[in-house]
């Protein structure tokens, strides 16, 4: 495979990263303009008109040197926002957004006024409000106390969705505008459910209106560009661009560069309609290549310009952006929208799917060296050698791109969830790590972050916090007298919150479903047309919700540290663990343990009959913190974290705590499979942080792990930092124990390895037997940081010097320089495999 | 059951020898080399070592089942990438019963067996070894039996009369043996000492590789560690041009493949 790499690729990318992002208001002023205008109408439709009015009047751009067109704002990297989610944040947070320390956005006044304008017509209209109010009083505490976070969708769109682009490109909107009226007129107007099934194939025949208004002002704009354009060359690309986007995504492409231009205007406007991320092309290579072997064949393209245009569409993703409040940008830190784009695999008949474009997606992601698109491989026992020397290649460069993904656990587990053989066989990668059949699900994959430490934490406090009870009323611990015992008070607490989890997630489904339905998306997933209804409804073929758990490293360590130190070994006692973990292990008080203790300490002195003025809880404080600082304290924390460093841990090749490890992830894994969802479908459980682990790991206690309190919390299924010693197939082999089928929204395994690993071909062929090896073993999901220690520490030091230093964080790559101080800490901290 | 000690097993190895291997490293050496990057592999006896404040014992005794335990579980590993077992030290041939238990023992379970050695044994030490060695790395260090002496302990003329038949028996045996040549500063790190090395392995007939391994420091802070005195502390790593000019002169010396590297 010949590489090739355009000059004018570079100079897209430095156009794109010459500033700050920026926030623009156009889209919250037309939506809320159209709203207003659009009261008495079904919700559907006034979607969709809005949709119409949005991508009429939304300013558009062409980008210097553009081939393939299609900009959401004028700035480059720009976001627009999306007030029918929420907007209170944002308005909130207008004055730190530019300088917070992740994802910061710039915002100028004139912004900051059109949106406070916009914004006031959304009070008491929001998804987020409607949400809050579905929910219970106790999942509303949950969620205060960081067991879990369903942040993300509370505030967002939901996206997670891979679209029938394959449709699009055959028969344009154009095509599926067709179908829409064809199925209204076969509607009989005498139905029960003709009002709503009628409203809903308007709403997707405006829509797809709409969209070919938005590419024809492109051609306009094209055209007009041409004209003005002194630049003979620059000129005739532009009356080609002028001349495709007036063909598509109206009509079906006719050639692999309307086939790219047509893409792209999917991939985009479905980012304008809502805000949801993990927007994901999915089989990119597989939909387009019959364009790409047409023209091909026909010596109509040329081999290094199919590679341009691929290398101009990768460079497109990173011009798509979105803000996210404070606390959630620190969980998907990076500026990341999550479009993952895969390559190779099986088609629906079982042989062998890699071809051209497979190579040429790696290659494109090898020149451009960006954080998007999200690029992931698949691997069968059939995958062609070379593909996976040519991905380690990629994965050599450091820019954590490809995610290896494993066919033979993922087939069998979309089975076990009702897909068909042949659509399993099919599947894409959404978001992180979450597989779906493309076009047929709304998988609610990343529905929120579950902490599985904190549990762990209320089996110690018999549920309560700061006075308060949060989970179950378990037995005080002093009172356990066996491991069994304080196990199952660990899957009481652990059932406890799932449920109020599910209780959180549906609330938030429902509100979606009730004021956000998105027409748009819904033209392009089966079976929507069919059963005239939105996503948001129940329309897709399959509908799953899948909210990830986290922190499976720590739990099985700390259970197995208590049950071997507390009960087989009786080194310590319960009590004496309480009473360590809640002073830290003698290693100081965070300010937030701080703040909780004293609360709680209070609270019970109050209900004791105790007066408690703001000078006794001063004196409480002040108690605890000399406490913590008490040489004894000390020096029974250092034994105790002596003792727990000695018991074996999860990462190491060790049978009984790996074992042990694929126990506890059940303990989340099982129970969510009981629970069903409000568009009909199942729960299914993930076991991914994306990058929560580090914020939610500052509200986490001390764990009985040996875990500092406040510290991050063990990354996706993968090991706790530096916690596993032997190497990366030990490693491999813990996290392959696993039961990687049954979280069938995805594992996600993290490896970090210096670049002389991967030197010469010789590394190349080592690094593939090791990804081989763990798949063998049936591990669902690998990815990879090459970069050494060195260049990251560096990296901390001289960001300005490593601007477009890309690394693997979570399901994703994002800019290391973006990330906050302490994600980029526990990047550096994840075992480096030399 | 034959047991014998070692002082460390090491996991995912990729820089010594074919494919992912797990080397078994044997404590106990003839040599006493001053740049040794393993001083604590020198000594058969256990020995304690300071490591970040904290005292470790260095050595312990292992079954070969045992160790076999533990070469298992990365069998898949070797499967995909070719690779095996490996015999380290030390010298793994100053435990020779033990070291031929672990080779017939992988060799039996159809694991890739290979092994790092000086050679300075009995012949019929190595003898003993050959039929389930898949990979012999043989270290030479200098043609010169003086020189060699001066900076190892023992003359070279052992290493070389070994490699001699060792060279003969594997023209009819499937074993694969290479040279190894450490590039240190000071002994042998002028073409005039690599080239006849590189000369020798040519004569040979049989040898597939010359690897030349630039000496480096990473040994160094054991020493410190076992309370002795490193006595290389002013030599500094060959550069990487001095390695290529090396690598040159074995080149021109023989016709053997050669390589900077393991």
């Amino acid at each position: 495979m010949s590489s090739f790499k355009s000059p004018r690729i570079d100079r897209l990318i430095k156009n794109l990263y010459q500033e700050m992002p920026r926030i623009e208001s156009a889209r919250a002023s037309l939506i809320t303009e159209s709203y207003q205008k659009t009261e008495a109408e079904p919700l559907i439709l006034r979607r969709a008109k809005a949709f119409l009015h949005i991508l009429t009047h939304l300013p558009i751009i062409i980008r210097d040197e553009e081939l393939i067109v299609g900009s959401t704002t004028i700035a480059p990297r720009g976001c627009q926002t999306y007030p029918e989610f929420s907007y209170e944040w944002l308005e909130a947070e207008f004055e730190t957004v530019a300088t917070r320390s992740a994802d910061p956005f710039y915002i100028d006044e004139a912004a900051k006024k059109a949106l406070k304008e916009a914004n006031r017509y959304w009070k008491g209209k929001t998804t987020s409000e409607l949400a809050t109010s579905y929910m219970e009083a106790e999942t509303l505490l949950a969620i205060k106390h960081f067991i879990f976070t369903p942040n993300n969708y509370f505030y967002n769109g939901i996206g997670h969705l891979s679209v029938d682009y394959e449709k699009v490109l055959k028969i344009g909107y154009g095509g599926i505008k067709r179908e829409a009226a064809a199925k209204l007129i076969s509607c009989r107007k005498g139905d029960g459910d003709y009002a709503k099934k009628s409203r809903f194939l308007q709403a997707v025949i405006i829509s797809c209106e709409a969209a070919i208004i938005y590419a024809n002002r492109y051609a306009e704009l094209a055209a007009q560009m041409a004209a003005d354009c002194p630049d003979k060359k620059r000129s005739e690309e532009l009356l080609q661009i002028a001349q495709n986007c007036r063909h598509v995504p109206e009509h079906g492409a006719e050639s692999f560069y309307e086939a790219c231009q047509a893409f792209w205007f999917v991939q985009q406007l479905i980012q304008i309609e809502s805000s949801g991320h993990s927007i994901s092309p999915g089989r990119f290579d597989q939909y387009m290549y019959p364009y790409y072997q047409r023209d091909i064949e026909a010596g109509v393209l040329k081999k290094d310009f199919a590679q341009e245009l691929l290398d101009s569409i990768w460079v497109k993703f990173n011009d798509l952006n979105k803000c996210r409040d404070a606390v959630s940008a620190e969980g998907f830190a990076g500026y990341s929208l999550f479009q993952n784009l895969i390559v190779g695999g099986q088609t629906q008949d079982g042989i062998d799917a890699t071809n051209d474009l497979s190579y040429m997606a790696i290659e494109a992601s090898k020149n451009v060296l960006l954080p998007q698109p999200s690029f992931s491989v698949r691997v069968w026992n059939g995958s062609p050698h070379e593909f996976l020397i040519k991905a380690a290649e990629l994965t050599r460069t450091g820019v954590g791109l490809p995610a290896y993904y494993n066919d033979e656990v993922i087939i069998p587990s979309l089975q076990s969830r009702g897909l068909t053989l042949g659509h399993a066989r099919d599947y894409s990668i959404i978001g992180c790590v979450e597989p779906q059949k493309a076009g047929k699900t709304d998988g609610w994959h990343d529905a929120a972050f579950f902490n599985m430490c904190r549990p762990l934490e209320m089996v110690f406090s018999s549920g309560k916090e700061a006075g308060l009870q949060i989970g179950a009323a378990t037995k005080p611990v002093e009172e356990m007298n066996s491991f069994t015992e304080f196990y199952d008070a660990y899957k009481e607490q652990m059932n406890y919150f799932i449920e109020l989890l599910v209780n959180a997630i549906n609330a938030i489904d429902t509100a979606h479903r009730e004021r956000c339905p998105l027409p748009f998306l819904s033209a392009m997933v089966d079976d929507c047309l069919e059963k005239g209804k939105s996503v948001q409804e129940g329309g897709a073929e399959y509908n799953f919700t899948g909210p990830q758990g986290f922190g499976i490293a720590n739990m099985a360590d700390a259970l197995y540290a208590i049950k071997e130190l507390v009960f087989d070994k009786k080194e310590i006692t319960l009590s004496e663990l309480k009473e360590t973990l809640s002073l830290n292990f003698g290693k100081g008080l965070s300010n937030n343990q701080l703040r909780l203790m004293t609360t709680g300490i209070a609270a019970e002195l109050k209900n004791a009959g105790q007066e408690i003025g703001e000078k006794e809880v001063a004196a409480i404080m002040q108690t605890l913190l000399e406490t913590s600082r008490h040489q004894t304290v000390k020096e029974k924390g250092e034994r105790i974290l002596k003792l727990i460093n000695a018991v074996p841990k999860f990462g190491n090749d060790i049978a009984a705590v790996d074992n042990f490890a694929r126990d506890v992830a059940y303990t989340y894994t099982k129970p969510l499979l009981n629970f069903t969802n409000p568009r009909g479908g199942v729960f299914q459980a993930g076991l991914y942080p994306v990058s929560a682990n580090v914020p939610m790991g500052t509200q986490t206690g001390a764990t009985p792990d040996g875990r500092l309190c406040g510290m991050p919390i063990a990354d996706g299924v993968s090991p706790a930092s530096g916690r596993d010693i032997n190497g990366p197939t030990a490693a491999a082999n813990s996290v392959a124990k696993l039961d990687h089928f049954i979280a069938s929204n995805g594992t996600l395994f993290n490896q970090k390895f210096h670049p002389s690993a991967l030197s010469g071909r010789e590394g190349l062929e080592k690094f593939v037997a090791l990804v081989r090896a763990y798949f063998d073993q049936k591990g669902s999901h690998m990815q990879f940081n090459v970069i050494s220690r060195e260049t990251l520490l560096d990296a901390q030091q001289n960001p300005d010097n490593y601007k477009q230093l890309v690394v693997r964080v979570a399901g994703y790559s994002a800019l290391f320089t973006t990330l906050s101080r302490s994600l980029q800490d526990d990047i550096i901290n994840r075992t480096e495999q030399r | 059951m034959t047991a014998g000690r070692i002082f460390d097993i090491q996991r995912f190895s990729i820089h010594d020898g074919n494919g992912i291997r797990t080397i078994v490293f044997l404590k106990g050496c003839v040599l006493r080399c001053r740049w040794c990057c393993n001083p604590e592999s020198q000594a058969y006896d256990i020995q304690k070592m300071l490591v970040d404040g904290e005292e470790k014992i260095i050595g312990r005794d292992m079954t070969v089942t045992e160790i076999m335990e533990i070469v298992e579980k990365d069998r898949l590993y070797y499967r995909r990438s070719g690779g095996g077992l490996t015999l380290s030290g030390g010298e793994s041939l100053c435990q020779p019963d033990f070291a031929l238990a672990l080779l017939k023992n992988a060799n039996e379970r159809g694991i890739h067996t290979a092994i790092e050695s000086m050679g300075l044994v009995e012949y019929r030490h190595i003898e003993n070894i050959l039929p389930y060695v898949n990979q012999f790395l043989l270290d030479i260090k200098h043609m010169n039996p003086v020189k060699h002496q001066a900076f190892t302990g023992k003359t070279n003329q052992l290493i070389l009369e070994n490699a001699r038949k060792m060279a003969a028996y594997c023209k009819y045996a499937r074993t694969e043996l290479s040279i190894r040549v450490p590039v240190i500063p000071g002994f042998n790190d002028t073409a005039a000492e690599i080239a006849p090395i590189a000369h020798f392995a040519g004569e040979l007939k049989t040898v597939k590789k010359l690897h030349l391994l630039p000496y480096h420091r990473l040994g160094q802070d054991k020493y410190q560690a076992l309370g002795r005195e490193y006595q290389m502390k002013k030599a500094v790593p060959p550069t990487d041009a001095l390695m290529q000019e090396l690598l040159l002169a074995a080149r021109q010396a023989s016709l053997v493949d050669c390589q900077i590297g393991g």
